[in-house]
């Protein structure tokens, strides 16, 4: 019986939504010099001075030159950068519209390099776009965030209550991160799945329920056990324990604390920090570039980093709070997240707090696709922002 | 509306606390950053500096041995080596082929080197032959150029130039071994090719003529290539030593001995106990354990009856016999009986119901000290070891320095024996035999000693008594350092000494072959004659041990000790030849030669033949 009085509700409370839909004011479009003059500027420097930062370690991590990684790094920056801002410039209600079909490209783009993948033992599970080489996972957080922000933009908040109404989103987030980890790639993997829960929890479900999901995620810990790769459980294992195989798996991470350790408070200087140099730290240009970085720059260094980074995740927080509509919020909280979750796992990772799990350090790593998906996502939020007194109806009129 | 603004209150809460979150791990991430790089620093700066710096010892040369008068017993040789290095070496294969129509190197080497160096990095270099010839390194260097990554390399071989001669008192140098490793904390000893004393004076002075290790710092990367040369300690070399050995003697004495099938002879010098020749036959090659010795030859030497490995002159330890009876004569002089006194030797002594014979069948008559040395009368001291017990003989022999070690410079000493009634207690449990005691008093039975102990109780009879200690290396305190008179009288030191020329140059006395052919030089010495078994009283009857017929092992060792000029005592001289039967005949003209060839080598001693 009180189930069939809440579909009443329910129903009545979609009556009054289309109600606001006959009473919205339609906005004007804003003309290029206001959206120009409406961009946040400070969020715009900081993603460059981070950006510049990785081209220094770059060149550094060559060994004085721009060659191999250095100058690739400016170029690909420059053209994100113009990538983010022509996104800034764009409506944000196209995105809107179009966010459920950018989700299906990713997933169908997702699924067609892991049947490649199948088909070629070993191929390459990325697109070549030339100056990127495009991962469709990469892409799919973007495509996840807009999905999920323009699914719950519509939910009402005893909606969100709805466990029925959960499973659409919770499948969009946990499709593509099943596909993710069979690559296999487990730090992209489980990066979908927080950026997917924390839109959960920003749409208003319940914590009891975050409760309920970690326990039954615990409780499937030894089955994900059993499927992951060897390699992938050498890793945990080494976590746990690195000193465990000093000149295998656990190499990398001694070898970054050693670099991290050494560096001390102001570094061993640019070009010179011996772990580095010499070849003793791994991966110097990709995951652990800041490592690199807090050798030579030493722990200043690595904290002038974090805190840019840390600029750039309360810009993204105050452009959520302040926008007019439920999808844009959701959205730059979501790519905030998104950030977030790529600096803490690769600064925890070289640090040695979780296990190497692969993440690079956006803008600063060599590397095409983590550094694109964060500009466009950048974009957006900018977009967001240039568009924050627009409003977006909550049941728009399909065209 | 109210739905909107109920959903946006919401939302704002929980975007804070996401802020929040997120506010809080990055306060940890920085924390972290802190507790690596500003508490632990200073562990990780250490272990970074670990990771970059690869210190390579360098090896200092060993210190070379030379013999008194400066010649050169033990020295350094180059060896050269070839090796190849595979990112140098545009083709390995035709470059070790090229290399081939040079030197002789086998197909199968080449295959061998192609193959180790696929496994290693490109910069390492690989073996491909050692042990070249001067020709073979000229040919190598002039067509360098046409050898890329080819590489000639040197290092330093121990050589002994008088291999056998003086194996057993230089010993030799092999590699190092757990133990030796485990014992000594010398980074050197954990180098490959590094070699340590293995015995004689190349273990004794080890320390010494190792030298200290230099030590290149040098900056490596991850893979391990050299990336430069940080600082550079050259090291000490060894320091170099100088024996109290005459090289001369000493192979005068070798080869004089080497017409025996087992024989030791030792020289010292009577003031000092410097030793001038210590040589024992056989010997055996000593590069054999540098360069890596065969299971074959070991066991051959080491199973060999005539025991090439051991030093007879300190390893050996035989029953003296009768050259132990000066012992015997200095304590019944000691405990009160006259030299004077006469003993009755009908060829026997009698006691209880045993008969222990004189080696003069009929024998002696009325016999007192001084012919009883030389006719080396073995009743008589039957006689006064009863009358003075076993024990007064052992102490006497004591202060001789025979019953326990030296302390040679040359390792593996032995002590000898010297028994006594409470050693016999302890050692083999059973109470003293009045026979033994007579037994001792002859040197045998119980009684063993080294050649060394012999020389060294000779030149402590001679130099009036002072308790010289023998030495190849000087002391720091220098030849004549902490020698003690040991407190025999003199009067009882003649009268053994008027014994020891008459068993040389008296009308009755065993020795008188060894007499000097010097002019106006006279010598003393004793002979003995010890059994390796017990005569039975069949075999006696039979006259057995006489015959020189019977197996080699069963033969009597021939022993002499004696020293020379009589007058001015300058060196002692004691010869063993096992099994050689004859104190008399075999061992005495042996160290008639030695003593003479000492004497003629003597520099000082030359100047006074030359003016007589």
């Amino acid at each position: 019986m009180g189930r069939h009085a809440r579909d009443g509700a329910a129903a009545a409370g979609r009556g009054a939504g289309r109600m606001s839909v006959a009473t919205r004011i339609k906005p004007r479009d804003l003309r290029l010099v206001e959206k120009l003059a409406g961009i946040h500027w400070p969020l715009v420097a900081l993603t460059a001075t981070l950006g510049m930062i990785g081209y220094v370690v770059l060149y550094s991590a060559g060994g004085g030159h721009h060659e191999p990684w250095a100058l690739r790094h400016a170029l690909r920056l420059l053209f994100g950068a113009a990538l983010m801002l022509a996104i800034a410039l764009t409506g944000i209600r196209f995105w809107f519209r179009w966010a459920y079909a950018i989700y299906g490209v990713c997933l169908g783009l997702l699924v067609a390099v892991e049947i490649m993948g199948e088909l070629n033992k070993g191929a390459q599970r990325w697109i070549d776009l030339g100056v990127f080489q495009l991962q469709p996972s990469e892409l799919m957080k973007i495509a996840l965030a807009l999905a999920l922000a323009r699914y719950f933009h519509s939910a009402y908040l005893d909606e969100v209550g709805r466990p029925a109404y959960l499973l659409p989103p919770i499948l969009m987030a946990v499709v593509p991160a099943a596909l993710v980890l069979r690559q296999p790639d487990l730090g992209t993997a489980v990066m979908l799945l927080a950026m997917g829960g924390g839109l959960l929890f920003l749409a208003g479900v319940r914590l009891w329920k975050f409760a309920l999901a970690i326990g039954l995620a615990a409780a499937a810990l030894p089955i994900i056990w059993s499927q992951m790769h060897d390699y992938q459980k050498q890793r945990v294992l080494t976590f746990l324990e690195p000193e465990r195989d000093p000149l295998g798996a656990g190499y990398h991470i001694i070898q970054s604390k050693i670099a991290l350790g050494s560096g001390g408070l102001w570094g061993k200087g640019l070009l010179n920090g011996s772990q580095a140099q010499l070849s003793f730290l791994p991966e110097k240009q990709t995951d652990f570039a800041f490592t690199m970085l807090a050798e030579e720059t030493g722990f200043f260094g690595g904290l002038v980093v974090l805190l840019i980074c840390f600029a750039i995740l309360m810009a993204l927080l105050a452009i959520g709070m302040r926008a007019a509509h439920q999808f844009g919020r959701l959205l730059a909280i979501a790519i905030g997240i998104n950030f977030f979750l790529y600096v803490t796992i690769n600064v925890a990772m070289v640090t040695g707090l979780i296990p190497v799990v692969g993440v690079p350090l956006p803008l600063v790593s060599y590397g095409g696709t983590a550094m694109l998906t964060t500009l466009i996502g950048f974009g957006l939020v900018l977009c967001i922002d240039v568009n924050r007194f627009t409003q977006i109806p909550r049941f728009p009129v399909e065209t | 509306m109210y739905q909107e603004a109920e959903r946006h209150r919401s939302f704002t809460r929980r975007a804070l606390f996401v802020g929040a979150l997120q506010t809080g791990l990055f306060g940890l991430l920085a924390g972290r950053l802190y507790h690596l790089q500003i508490d632990q620093s200073q562990t990780f700066a250490l272990l970074a500096e670990d990771n970059r710096v690869n210190q390579h010892l360098i090896v200092p040369p060993r210190g070379r041995i030379f013999d008194a008068g400066g010649r050169l017993l033990a020295r350094n040789v180059p060896t050269y080596r070839v090796r190849v290095v595979r990112e140098q070496a545009r083709d390995i294969r035709r470059t070790l082929e090229d290399l081939a129509a040079l030197i002789d190197l086998p197909q199968a080497t080449i295959d061998e080197v192609v193959a180790k160096a696929e496994l290693r990095r490109a910069f390492v270099p690989i073996e491909v032959r050692e042990d070249l010839d001067w020709e073979e390194v000229s040919t190598i260097a002039v067509h360098a150029p046409e050898l890329p990554g080819v590489v000639l390399e040197s290092s330093l071989l121990r050589d002994y130039p008088y291999a056998e001669v003086l194996a057993h008192v230089l010993g030799y140098v092999g590699p190092v071994n757990e133990a030796e490793q485990k014992e000594d904390g010398d980074p050197l000893l954990s180098m490959p090719t590094f070699r340590i004393g293995k015995n004689g004076i190349e273990k004794a002075y080890d320390a010494v003529l190792r030298g200290r290790a230099g030590l290149s710092r040098i900056e490596v990367n991850a893979v391990g290539r050299s990336i430069r040369e940080l600082d550079r300690d050259d090291g000490d070399p060894g320091r170099d030593l100088r024996l109290s050995l005459d090289l001369e003697l000493q192979r005068f004495c070798f080869e004089r001995l080497s017409s025996e099938l087992a024989a030791g002879a030792v020289v010292v010098d009577v003031a000092t106990g410097a030793v001038l020749a210590l040589a024992s036959v056989p010997s055996f090659d000593p590069r054999a354990f540098d360069k890596g010795l065969s299971h074959r030859q070991w066991r051959d030497w080491r199973d060999n009856p005539r025991h090439p490995l051991v030093n007879k002159c300190t390893r050996g330890q035989y029953p003296p016999g009768s050259t132990f009876k000066m012992m015997t004569a200095l304590a019944a002089l000691e405990e009160g009986i006259s030299p004077n006194y006469e003993a009755y030797c009908p060829g026997y002594m009698s006691l209880g119901r045993a008969r222990f014979h004189c080696w003069k069948e009929h024998g002696h008559g009325r016999i007192a000290l001084n012919q009883a040395l030389a006719q080396s009368c073995d009743v008589y001291f039957y006689d006064v070891a009863r009358r003075i017990g076993v024990d007064a003989i052992a102490a006497m022999a004591e202060r001789f320095g025979l019953g326990h070690e030296l302390g040679i410079d040359v390792p593996g000493e032995r002590p000898g024996l010297i028994p006594t009634r409470a050693w016999k207690k302890a050692a083999v449990g059973e109470s003293w035999q009045k026979g033994e005691t007579l037994v001792a008093g002859i040197g045998q039975g119980f009684v063993l000693a080294t050649p060394l102990q012999l020389a060294i109780m000779t030149a402590r009879l001679c130099n009036g008594g002072m308790a010289v200690r023998p030495w190849l290396v000087e002391p720091e305190a220098g030849a004549l350092a902490g020698i003690e008179p040991i407190g025999v009288s003199p009067q009882a030191l003649r009268a053994v000494q008027a014994g020891m020329h008459e068993v040389i140059n008296g009308r009755r006395g065993t020795a008188r072959k060894a007499r000097l052919d010097i002019e106006g030089v006279e010598m003393a010495g004793k002979t003995g004659t010890s059994q390796v078994r017990r005569i039975s009283r069949t075999e006696r009857a039979a006259g057995a041990h006489k015959r020189k017929d019977r197996p080699w092992e069963e033969r009597d060792h021939a022993l002499f000790v004696c020293y020379a000029p009589y007058d001015a005592p300058r060196y002692a001289v004691s010869v063993i030849v096992e099994h050689g039967q004859s104190g008399s005949g075999t061992a005495s003209p042996i160290a008639r030669d030695i003593m003479t060839r000492a004497l003629e080598l003597d520099p000082s001693h030359s100047r006074t033949l030359a003016r007589v």
